[in-house]
C-alpha cells in the first residue's frame, strides 16, 4: 500500500509543474494589461507605467518572471494581491474554510440522497419509481445554478420566509473566527440560536451546489447496481435464497461502488466549478468568486496562486479516491 | 394580517431580524473593500467601508452636494497669487484605538504632513508598505502640484503649490486625502506590522473599525469621541452581497435596510412596493460618443454635428438605461456647479442632419464606433447602445461598422491619435470641480490620452485655463458656462446620457441622502 501511494505521489511532481507552468501562462495569454485596467478612465501617463511595471516586475523577460514565480512557490511564497495588497496566501486560508464547508455539505447531501436512490431506481428498473427518478435526475442536471438558486430563494426565502437570503450566519451573531468554518464556530462561541443560524444559512447553497452532483450519483449509482446486478454470483446468491435486502445492500453496492466513488472525486472539480456561481449568488465568502474576481482584474498573483492551490487540492481529492479503490478492492491494492 | 403572515414576520424577526438591536444599521453593499486605506485604492466600493466611515479629511464636501466644507482643517486662507494654501487645523480631535494601539495625542500637523508625505515621497518607509502605488495622487495630479508642506506650528499648517490651482481645496476632501495617525504608523512600523494600517485601520471618523470577515461582513461601532455630530446608529453593518437580485430580496425579507446599485429592470417593481422606499438622483458622469477630431471627416465640426443630430437618444434611454438615465446635453452633469442649462440640445432629426452632411459633401460616409465591454453607470450596455446608434446612422445613409476591444486594450487604443472611429466612453467624476471632467477630458493637453476626441480649440482650452486659477466660484462658473457654449458648438462629442443612482431602503430608514460624488454615507443615517 506505501509503495502504491509513493508511485501516487511521484506522479505529484509532473503534473504540479506543469499546473503552474499553465496557471502562469494561461493568466497572461489573456489580453488586458493588469496595469491599465487598474487605472480604468482615468489612465496613467508612460512613466507612471513604466513605474508601475517594474514595481510588478513585468519589465523582465517572461522566463525569469517565471523562473521567480517557481522559486517563490517552491519557498511558499504565492505572491501578493495586486488589489488587495495582501499575501495571497492569507487570502486563500481566510476564505478557503467557506467554499470547504459548502462543498463538504454538498457531497454529503448529493451522497446520502444519490445513493439510495441510485439503488432503489435499479431495483425497481422500468418501474414509475425509476423513470420518475432518473427524469428529475436529469432536470436536476440540466439545471442552470443560477436560475435554480434564485428560484429557490424568492420561493423559500422571499415568498415563504423559512430561510435567509443569504450569508454564513445572522448578522446579530457576532464572534470571531476561530477555525473559519462557520458550523465549529458557532457551536464554539456558545450563543444561543448561532449553530441553527449558520444551519439555516448553509441549506440553501448546499442544495444548489449539491444538485447537479447529486443528480450524476443517482444516475451513475443506477447503471453500475444494474451491470452488477447483471452477474453470475448476484444470480446464484438469489437462487441460494439470500435475502434481497443483503444482495443488493451488500454484494451488489460495494462492487458497484468503484465507478462510483470514481465519480463522487470527479465531482469535487464540479463542486468547485459550481461553486463560483453559488458562493456569489448567496454571498458565501469562498474561493469561488475570489477567483472570478480576480481574473476580471488580471489580478495574476491571484489567479496563479489559486488555480495551483484548487489544482494541488483535486491532485489530494484524486489521490484519496484513488486509495479508496485499495480499500474496497483488495485486488487492486495487490497489484 | 394572516396568521401564516404574521408567524413569518415573527421569525423573520426574531431569527433573521437584521440586527441585534434597532441601533444598528445594515447596508447591503456590492463588493468587498479592495482594503481601508483609502489612499491605497481606487474604487468606490473601497471608499464607501473606509474613507467615509472610519477617516475625516482637511475639508468635506456637504453630503449631497459638492460644495466645500471646513473638516479637520477649521479654516483655510489662499494666498493672493494662489501658491500657498494655510489651513487650521482643528484642535482635540482624537484618533480610534484598538487593541494593538491606543493614542496618547490629539490629532495634528504631523499627521496631516505623514498623510501625504508617505504618498508622494519614495523615501517615506510607508510609501512601498503593502505595495503602495497612491493612484489617485498621482492622477489628482499631485506630485507635481504640491512643491512642500511646512508645519508652522501643532495646528497650522502650509501646502506651497507650484501653481495656482481652484480645485486644491475640493481635491484636499476626496477619499485619497483621508488623514491618517502617524503615531499609529510609527507603532506598527516598530511592531513589524506596517500592513496593519490597511487592515486594522485608525481613523478620526464617525464611526470606528470592530471586524471584517473577506467577502461575508464589515462591523464598525460608533465613536463617541467624534468631534462633529456623532453617529445616530450604535453600529454599522456591511452585509457584503454581490448580486443585485440578492440584495433586493434581502431588503425585501429585512436583512438590510439600505441597498445599492439595484437592477435597473427591479426599480419600477421597487417603486410600486410599499414597504421599500426608493431615491434617485442624477449621477456625477457622463456617458459620451468622441469623435475623432484629427481624422476626416470628423476635424469638421459640422459632419460631427449632423452625426449628433441622427442619435436618437431617447431610444438609448429608454432601452439601454431602461429609465435609469437622463439625456445629457452637455459634458458635465446637472448636479454639477456651473452647469450651463441655458444650452439647447442637437435635436434629432435625420432629415436635417442627412442634408447637412450633403451640404458639406459628405456621401457614402462608412464609420466605426467602438462599444465598450464593460458595464459602466454611465453607459450600462454599450453593445447595444452601439446598435442602435448604428440603426441611427443608417437613416442618413451613414453605414456604421460595430467594433470593440479587451477592457484594457480598448483603453489604450482608443487613445491613439490616428484611431480609427468614434469612441463609446465616459466619466465619473472624482471632486465635484468642472475642472475635473472638461480640462482632464477636452483640455489640449489630453489630446493622445484622456482627449479621446482629439480635439484642441484654443478658445475653450483658454478658458479652462483662466478658470483654474482663479479663486472666485461665481468668475470661473462663468468661463465654464462660456467653454460650454463652445463645446456645443464645436460637437466634439455627442453627449448621449447620465445615469440616475437609485437606492433603495427600508422604510425606517431616516436621513439619508444620495451623494452626488457616488460615495454611500452613513454618518447621520438613523432607523426610525
Amino acid at each position: 500500500m506505501l509503495n502504491y501511494i509513493l508511485s501516487r505521489l511521484l506522479t505529484f511532481i509532473p503534473t504540479f509543474i506543469g499546473v503552474t507552468l499553465i496557471s502562469f501562462s494561461f493568466i497572461r495569454a489573456l489580453p488586458g494589461d493588469p496595469i491599465v485596467v487598474m487605472a480604468g478612465e482615468r489612465g496613467l501617463s508612460d512613466e507612471r507605467y513604466a513605474e508601475l511595471s517594474a514595481q510588478f516586475g513585468f519589465d523582465r523577460p517572461i522566463y525569469i518572471q517565471f523562473w521567480e514565480y517557481l522559486t517563490g512557490v517552491l519557498q511558499g511564497d504565492l505572491g501578493t494581491s495586486f488589489v488587495t495588497k495582501r499575501p495571497v496566501w492569507d487570502e486563500f486560508f481566510a476564505l478557503f474554510p467557506a467554499t470547504l464547508e459548502l462543498s463538504t455539505c454538498a457531497m454529503i447531501f448529493a451522497v446520502v440522497l444519490g445513493l439510495p436512490a441510485g439503488v432503489i431506481a435499479a431495483v425497481n428498473r422500468g418501474k414509475f419509481f425509476d423513470r420518475a427518478l432518473m427524469s428529475t435526475a436529469l432536470v436536476g442536471y440540466s439545471m442552470p445554478i443560477f436560475w435554480w438558486a434564485l428560484l429557490l430563494i424568492i420561493v423559500f426565502s422571499g415568498n415563504l420566509g423559512w430561510t435567509p437570503v443569504s450569508g454564513r450566519i445572522s448578522l446579530m451573531y457576532y464572534f470571531p473566527d476561530a477555525t473559519g468554518f462557520m458550523l465549529i464556530d458557532s457551536l464554539a462561541s456558545g450563543q444561543k440560536g448561532a449553530f441553527s443560524s449558520a444551519v439555516q444559512h448553509l441549506l440553501l447553497p448546499t442544495i444548489v451546489l449539491g444538485t447537479i452532483p447529486l443528480a450524476v450519483i443517482a444516475r451513475q449509482t443506477r447503471s453500475a447496481m444494474l451491470e452488477v446486478l447483471g452477474e453470475d454470483y448476484i444470480r446464484t446468491a438469489r437462487a441460494k435464497g439470500m435475502s434481497p435486502g443483503r444482495i443488493n445492500g451488500v454484494h451488489a453496492l460495494r462492487n458497484a461502488m468503484i465507478p462510483v466513488i470514481t465519480v463522487i472525486g470527479l465531482s469535487v472539480g464540479t463542486l468547485l466549478a459550481g461553486a463560483i456561481l453559488t458562493e456569489t449568488i448567496f454571498s458565501w465568502p469562498g474561493i469561488g468568486k475570489w477567483m472570478v474576481d480576480s481574473i476580471f482584474r488580471r489580478d495574476y498573483p491571484v489567479v496563479q496562486g489559486g488555480l495551483l492551490l484548487i489544482a494541488v487540492m483535486v491532485m489530494v481529492v484524486n489521490l484519496t479516491v484513488d486509495m479508496l479503490y485499495g480499500v474496497i478492492n483488495p485486488k487492486i491494492r495487490k497489484r | 394580517m394572516s396568521l401564516k403572515h404574521t408567524l413569518a414576520a415573527g421569525l423573520l424577526m426574531t431569527t433573521f431580524g437584521v440586527s441585534a438591536s434597532a441601533q444598528s444599521l445594515v447596508y447591503c453593499s456590492e463588493g468587498s473593500p479592495e482594503g481601508f486605506d483609502p489612499a491605497l485604492y481606487t474604487s468606490g466600493t473601497t471608499f464607501d467601508a473606509s474613507s467615509h466611515p472610519l477617516y475625516d479629511h482637511l475639508t468635506e464636501f456637504k453630503v449631497g452636494t459638492t460644495e466645500v466644507l471646513p473638516g479637520l482643517a477649521e479654516s483655510w486662507d489662499v494666498s493672493e497669487d494662489g501658491m500657498t494654501v494655510t489651513f487650521k487645523l482643528r484642535e482635540g480631535v482624537k484618533f480610534h484605538s484598538n487593541d494593538q494601539f491606543t493614542p496618547t495625542r490629539d490629532f495634528n500637523a504631523d499627521d496631516v504632513i505623514f498623510t501625504f508625505d508617505r504618498q508622494g515621497n519614495a523615501e517615506n518607509p510607508y510609501n512601498s508598505v503593502s505595495g503602495g502605488t497612491f493612484e489617485y495622487f498621482a492622477s489628482m495630479s499631485m506630485p507635481d502640484l504640491v512643491e512642500s508642506i511646512e508645519k508652522v506650528d501643532d495646528y497650522t499648517i502650509v501646502f506651497h503649490l507650484t501653481r495656482p490651482e481652484a480645485p486644491f481645496l475640493a481635491n484636499m476632501a476626496m477619499d485619497f486625502a483621508s488623514i491618517m495617525s502617524k503615531e499609529y504608523a510609527d507603532a506598527m512600523m516598530e511592531a513589524g506590522t506596517p500592513e496593519m494600517l490597511n487592515q486594522a485601520p485608525i481613523g478620526t471618523g464617525p464611526f470606528t473599525f470592530q471586524a471584517y470577515q473577506k467577502d461575508a461582513v464589515i462591523r464598525y461601532l460608533r465613536n463617541d469621541e467624534y468631534y462633529g455630530d456623532k453617529a445616530r446608529v450604535e453600529s454599522l453593518i456591511f452585509a457584503i452581497t454581490p448580486d443585485a437580485s440578492v440584495r433586493y430580496q434581502k431588503v425585501q425579507a429585512g436583512e438590510c435596510h439600505v441597498m445599492a446599485y439595484p437592477n435597473p429592470a427591479d426599480v419600477q417593481a421597487m417603486k410600486d412596493d410599499e414597504s421599500i422606499v426608493v431615491m434617485e438622483q442624477e449621477g456625477l458622469n457622463v456617458g459620451y460618443l468622441a469623435y475623432n477630431a484629427l481624422q476626416p471627416p470628423f476635424d469638421n465640426p459640422k459632419v460631427r454635428k449632423a452625426l449628433n443630430m441622427a442619435i436618437d437618444k431617447q431610444s438609448i434611454i429608454d432601452v439601454v438605461f431602461q429609465g435609469s438615465g437622463q439625456i445629457a446635453k452637455n459634458p458635465i452633469p446637472p448636479t454639477m456647479w456651473s452647469y450651463n442649462d441655458a444650452i439647447e440640445d442637437d435635436n434629432y432629426d435625420p432629415e436635417a442632419a442627412k442634408a447637412m452632411l450633403e451640404a458639406e459633401g459628405v456621401t457614402d460616409l462608412s464609420m466605426k464606433i467602438w462599444a465598450m465591454p464593460v458595464q459602466r453607470p454611465y453607459n450600462p450596455n454599450a453593445r447595444r447602445m452601439a446598435e442602435l446608434m448604428q440603426d441611427d446612422m443608417s437613416k442618413i445613409g451613414v453605414n456604421v461598422e460595430i467594433v470593440s476591444y479587451e477592457w484594457g486594450e480598448y483603453l489604450e487604443r482608443s487613445k491613439d491619435k490616428d484611431r480609427d472611429g468614434a469612441v463609446l466612453l465616459g466619466w465619473t467624476g472624482d471632486n465635484g470641480d468642472p475642472d475635473n471632467f472638461l480640462a482632464v477630458l477636452l483640455g489640449c493637453d489630453g489630446v493622445g490620452a484622456a482627449n479621446r476626441a482629439q480635439w484642441c480649440n484654443e478658445e475653450f482650452d483658454a478658458k479652462l485655463k483662466e478658470a483654474k486659477v482663479l479663486s472666485d466660484q461665481s468668475a470661473r462658473a462663468k468661463l465654464y458656462e462660456e467653454a460650454q457654449v463652445i463645446f456645443k458648438d464645436q460637437a466634439p462629442w455627442a453627449t448621449i446620457a447620465h445615469s440616475v443612482v437609485f437606492m433603495t431602503m427600508r422604510p425606517e430608514v431616516d436621513g439619508y441622502v444620495v451623494h452626488p460624488l457616488g460615495g454611500h454615507i452613513f454618518n447621520q443615517v438613523g432607523l426610525k
